[in-house]
């Protein structure tokens, strides 16, 4: 098994009397898709900004790209393509001197920084775009520059940091496809995001974090089958009647959820479960049997919903 | 269309980002790549900040031709160090060393308070192999060059004038460089400090008497002693006063106090700068 790019043991983070990243073990392999999942301030920034060498941690073991960022910040984001949460572009330059002037921060020569700024427009599907400014363009247009200024560099390794949030489902999908070519490439990608449909389209394998601490470790479909039940039924009552309802279903399925809106009910055949809570006299105001998605683990794991 | 072709090129084409080389105590803040982040505001100065650059030009320009030509009418002239010299010669160097100290602490404290906080610059270059020593010298070598359009335009105007009254006048030049690197390698660790726009004013606050009370208009001995101590700690004194030696040739020993003054101030800013960026940006 050839070394990992990225490696951590008990890695801490902690301002003041906040740990924002609770001594966290993790190796990610060369070539792998790899996602830490959780809510908003779970620590998944956090741990991708000491990865980049652009935090120092408190405590604990970290290896990127066999160099330690407490010391060896330039070298390490030399081979590394970051893309922000938010996109800071450079607004006082065009879209293509954006990519080139990039290029220039990593002390690449100009013609070739030229050559591939050409290249990487294309590939993110902005050459029309060229000579645009950069205010003018849309939130996935942006996205996708910033994707392509961080690859200027021919990464080892792609750091994105919720790489789609605020985009609509077309320009999502446009930039999943973008990565998939990336990662078909042979690219480490590492990710952060709170959508479990992001998780489950693009990563090999991800980590679960809450409160700074990784709650789960595997690929989304043995995650979906260690946590959870093939399927999920999911029945409304109407908000005063949920929690009532609940306890008059217990014992059909595996397991039962109650949130503020709705009731879980785990079961591998959701049908069946459907049926059961029919025999019981209850009719739900609206009942809908789907596939169990990384949303229900993180559910089971910390008794909160991802999306708050 | 574009996603027909793999738009990717073989993998011997590609080239990876030379790794830094820099070692010793710098290792980590320090990637010696200054000259990319002066590139990038040398391509957004000559597209987009001329204007302000000329209209720094402009202004010592007006003093001169208000205080030194009108006011100078009535005054005549003032003793310095022992000789007499023309009021509009006797002030032209002192706002020369103005214009350095505006045009630096502008560069370092505005624009630089705008690029950490709205355009997140410092972030993006911070992303890359660059480390916040390269940001700091390349934004202060920025406003150095300002400083230098400024100091050459100034001094084609004062020489024009007939103000210049010694070959040394040649060396304000540089000089003036000296008085803005001090001024600018502060003025970005100053602003990392600020939260809001209202900070700024606190700075234009501290430069307003300096720039009226640091013997620009009138020698400082008309102080007394205690409160001539005071003026000649600050840094604009000791700006003007080297200028000043430098324009009519009067030139003293105490020069190379006033350059020793500005090359601690230069070290003292650009660690304190670095610092600064590093407790902001990798922290």
């Amino acid at each position: 098994m050839p070394a990992p790019v990225i490696e951590a043991t008990g890695l801490t983070k902690r301002y003041g009397g906040f740990t924002a990243v609770d001594g966290i073990d993790f190796a990610i392999q060369p070539g792998e898709a790899f996602g830490f999942l959780g809510p908003n301030g779970a620590g998944k920034s956090t741990t991708m900004r000491m990865i980049a060498a652009t935090s120092t941690r408190t405590s604990g073991e970290l290896s990127v790209l066999g160099f330690d960022p407490a010391d060896h910040g330039p070298e390490i984001r030399a081979q590394l393509g970051i893309v922000p949460q938010a996109d800071q572009l450079d607004e006082e330059l065009r879209v293509i001197d954006n990519l080139i002037i990039y290029g220039r921060y990593f002390g690449l020569p100009l013609p070739y920084v030229k050559r591939r700024a050409e290249e990487l427009l294309e590939f993110a599907q902005l050459t029309e775009k060229r000579k645009s400014r950069v205010d003018g363009l849309s939130g996935g247009m942006k996205r996708r520059l910033t994707i392509a200024r961080g690859l200027i560099n021919s990464p080892k390794a792609m750091l994105l940091d919720e790489p789609t949030t605020g985009l609509d489902p077309q320009a999502r999908h446009v930039l999943w496809d973008r990565l998939f070519r990336l990662k078909e490439e042979g690219t480490t990608l590492v990710l952060t995001t709170h959508y479990m449909d992001e998780a489950e389209q693009l990563c090999d394998r991800l980590v679960v974090v809450d409160k700074g601490t990784i709650v789960a470790e595997g690929s989304p479909s043995s995650l979906i089958r260690q946590y959870s039940t093939r399927e999920v039924l999911e029945v409304r009552f109407g908000s005063a009647r949920n929690e009532e309802a609940a306890k008059a279903i217990a014992g059909i399925g595996s397991r039962i959820e109650v949130l503020p809106d709705r009731v879980l009910v785990y079961d591998d055949d959701g049908e069946a479960a459907m049926s059961a809570v029919h025999e019981r006299g209850l009719s739900p105001i609206t009942s809908l049997v789907r596939r169990s998605s990384l949303e229900d683990v993180f559910l089971r794991l910390t008794g909160r919903s991802l999306i708050e | 269309m574009t996603g027909q072709r793999p738009t990717e090129l073989l993998p011997t084409e590609l080239l990876q980002a030379p790794a830094p080389t820099v070692r010793g105590p710098l290792r980590g803040i320090y990637a010696g790549n200054t000259r990319s982040v002066v590139a990038r505001g040398l391509q957004v100065m000559a597209r987009t900040n001329w204007v302000v650059v000329l209209t720094g030009f402009f202004e010592p320009v007006f003093y001169l031709l208000s205080m030194g030509v009108g006011l100078g009418a009535l005054i005549g002239t003032v003793e310095f160090y022992g000789v007499d010299v023309e009021y509009a010669a006797y002030i032209a160097p002192a706002l020369m060393a103005v214009s350095a100290m505006n045009g630096a602490v502008y560069d370092s404290t505005m624009n630089v308070f705008f690029k950490m906080n709205f355009a997140k610059l410092y972030q993006q270059m911070l992303s890359t192999s660059l480390g916040p020593l390269d940001v700091a010298l390349g934004e202060i070598l920025l406003a150095l060059f300002r400083g230098l359009l400024y100091a050459c335009g100034f001094m084609v105007v004062t020489t024009l004038m007939g103000l210049n009254l010694s070959w040394t006048a040649v060396l304000a030049i540089p000089a003036a460089l000296i008085v803005a690197f001090g001024f600018a390698s502060f003025g970005m660790a100053i602003t990392s400090y600020m939260k809001t726009f209202q900070h700024l004013d606190y700075v234009f606050f501290l430069m307003m008497p300096m720039f009226l009370l640091s013997a620009t208009f009138f020698p400082i001995e008309v102080y007394p002693q205690g409160f001539q101590w005071v003026i000649q700690a600050m840094p604009l004194w000791h700006g003007v006063d080297m200028i000043r030696q430098l324009t009519t040739g009067l030139i003293q020993p105490s020069i190379w106090l006033h350059v020793l003054y500005f090359g601690v101030m230069i070290v003292l800013g650009l660690w304190f700068t670095t610092a600064r960026l590093r407790a902001l940006f990798l922290r």
